[in-house]
């Protein structure tokens, strides 16, 4: 028995603090689970030339509204059916991942490194920097997002690359609200103090002693802004000025069944679902990662 | 005699507040001879700590210096560019400060934390800085020191905290250190075994250091020279044997009838009757009058000089008149 406790070193068992994290992760079923669906969402944008079963914008004249396969009127090589000029819903979905994932990636690391970059500048050094960003800030929340965003897509007309930026547009305010808080109460830390204390420069303090301490935070927002991405991608998509049609994207999917939806209730409801199950699932994995990163549940 | 390692004269650091500048710490002026200890004594808010902030030059905003010289080492510290200052901080004078918790970055491991400091000022890297750490760990009295480098602060008790923070302290070998109250925040088991680490490695490394605290049971074991403060300035300034034996101002003498005695009911404690001064308008002359229960008509008119006497000791009383041997005016107000 004393042999037993004189082995037992404190550190046994103790895993790395990241893999704690994981661990949490895993162990939190509902977030496994949103884990697993967006990997395979992921999967789908990745491989979809190899797992769709058509070409997304070959129209098939002859099979014209086709119903899903299992409903009577069905066609077996249309699986989910097909839409209004005959193209197959379910290789309109796999490609249709690609737009909503992309875009949603592109816009949440451009809006993190921005917003987060200003918010903790604004932060640590305050003063004049702090107050013109944080009036800019103030004035772009009072802006309603749609008709910046109308305003930007009439401008530019359907393009990828005006579509991110007019979503990154106000995107940034809400990491650098929440960086520049942090930052705030960091700058106050004594633990920054006595870094200075021991010779370490601004940069250096910036970067290695503050940035660390408000990256969970930060993740869990990225996160959580992907979904309501992914969702103001669909709707300016559904209004017809998000993706150009020639990309098949789920918002314009919506908005191409919505005519139909009495008579062909699949074109406009399998896409919607995709888009449902897409953000449900990013938003319970962001509520675990909330969790998991929460330093009062890694004791 | 050789020069002391750190002389203060004249220090003056205000805080620019919305009711007016503030003086936290007013002409203040010690010297540290090396490998002594001095304590700074007094109670919250006299300007300890701001004077500790102002000679590592971390003062922030809105506190400004805007007096004094800081020699250390023969260099005005107040007269250097940052950059020359940030490579002696950490590398020749440290400080420890009260809560060890708030001042370890919670985001890393310890061991990250005191090779950091190593690796910043070009002492030691990689695998020759983790055993340095772990050294300097087991120096501290850490048992399984390498074990102890791959903890987060939020794994150790307080008193292990605080051997982490004087261990980062003493990582780069400084001959300053300044230690801020490094036993309130602890247990007082901890507080002797804090102390005694800091005494021996001050013996053994040949440090000097300055000890900020308001227990004078603490003084009177581990410093040479004590340093009174009140109000912002210093009130008395003695060796500590002298100071405990026959207290020159009535401020130290009303610190140490607040100490109970254990095992001698028959001392009364008296506290020190009203509050500490507001610093935004503080009285006009000699800050204690208003708590003085020797106050005359003059503490109110104008503010005692620094009366010399007998040993090197320094009082601000009138009451030292008689025994001076020369007084220092402080300079008409409003200059």
């Amino acid at each position: 028995m004393a042999q037993s406790l004189a082995d037992n070193r404190p550190d046994e068992g103790r895993a790395d603090a990241r893999l704690g994290t994981m661990r949490l992760l895993v162990g939190n079923r509902v977030a496994l689970a949103s884990g697993v669906l967006i990997l395979v969402f992921l999967a789908m944008g990745l491989f979809a030339p190899w797992l769709a079963p058509h070409d997304p914008n070959q129209q098939h004249p002859d099979a014209i509204r086709a119903a899903p396969a299992w409903q009577s009127g069905g066609n077996s090589t249309f699986l989910l059916g097909t839409d209004g000029l005959g193209r197959d819903l379910l290789s309109r979905i796999i490609y249709g991942a690609r737009v909503s994932i992309a875009l949603g990636v592109a816009v949440v690391l451009l809006t993190m490194v921005v917003g987060s970059g200003l918010g903790l500048l604004a932060g640590y050094f305050g003063g004049w920097l702090d107050g013109v960003l944080s009036r800019v800030v103030d004035s772009l929340l009072a802006f309603p997002f749609l008709v910046l965003a109308l305003a930007v897509m009439a401008a530019t007309g359907p393009d990828l690359a005006a579509l991110v930026l007019a979503l990154a547009f106000k995107g940034w305010v809400d990491f650098y609200r929440v960086s520049r808080g942090d930052a705030l109460a960091a700058r106050q830390a004594d633990y920054v103090m006595a870094a200075r204390g021991l010779g370490a420069s601004t940069p250096h303090l910036l970067l290695c002693e503050i940035l660390p301490n408000i990256v969970p935070p930060i993740i869990v927002l990225a996160a959580l802004r992907m979904a309501t991405i992914i969702i103001a991608e669909a709707s300016l998509s559904f209004l017809g000025i998000g993706v150009p049609p020639s990309i098949p994207a789920w918002g314009t999917m919506v908005a191409d069944g919505r005519a139909d939806i009495a008579t062909a209730w699949w074109i406009a409801t399998f896409p919607g679902l995709a888009i449902l199950l897409l953000v449900l699932s990013v938003n319970l994995l962001g509520e675990g990662l909330r969790d998991a990163l929460d330093p009062r549940m890694s004791l | 005699m050789e020069r002391p390692l750190l002389e203060v004269a004249g220090l003056r650091t205000w805080f620019d507040t919305y009711r007016g500048p503030l003086v936290a710490a007013d002409r203040v002026s010690f010297e540290l001879r090396r490998g002594e200890t001095l304590a700074l004594v007094g109670e919250s808010g006299c300007g300890k700590s701001v004077t500790a902030t102002s000679i590592m030059r971390l003062v922030r905003r809105p506190g400004l210096i805007t007096h004094g010289q800081v020699f250390f080492r023969g260099e005005d510290l107040l007269r250097l560019p940052e950059r020359a200052m940030r490579r002696l901080r950490g590398r020749r004078m440290a400080m420890v400060f009260q809560d060890p918790l708030s001042t370890l970055n919670p985001a890393f491991t310890v061991g990250s934390q005191i090779t950091e400091s190593l690796r910043v000022h070009g002492v030691a890297r990689g695998r020759a800085a983790r055993d340095q750490a772990a050294e300097l760990l087991a120096a501290m009295g850490l048992p399984s020191p390498r074990e102890r480098l791959r903890s987060y602060p939020h794994e150790l008790s307080g008193g292990m905290r605080q051997r982490v923070m004087i261990a980062i302290a003493v990582s780069c070998s400084p001959e300053l250190i300044i230690a801020d109250e490094p036993t309130t925040a602890l247990d007082v088991t901890l507080q002797a075994q804090i102390m005694e680490l800091l005494a021996s490695i001050r013996t053994k490394r040949g440090l000097s250091m300055i000890l900020i605290t308001h227990d004078l049971g603490l003084v009177s074991r581990f410093c040479d020279r004590a340093a009174v403060m009140y109000a912002g300035r210093i009130v008395e300034y003695a060796t500590v044997p002298e100071l405990l034996a026959r207290p020159l101002h009535p401020y130290t003498e009303g610190l140490l009838k607040c100490i109970p005695r254990l095992g001698r009911p028959d001392i009364p404690v008296t506290p020190i009757e009203g509050a500490v001064p507001d610093l935004a308008s503080p009285p006009p002359a000699c800050r204690f009058a208003p708590r003085c229960p020797y106050v005359m008509a003059r503490c109110e008119e104008r503010e005692p000089p620094d009366y010399r006497l007998a040993g090197g000791r320094l009082a601000r009383c009138y009451l030292r008149e008689g025994e001076s041997e020369d007084a220092l005016w402080p300079p008409e107000e409003g200059t």
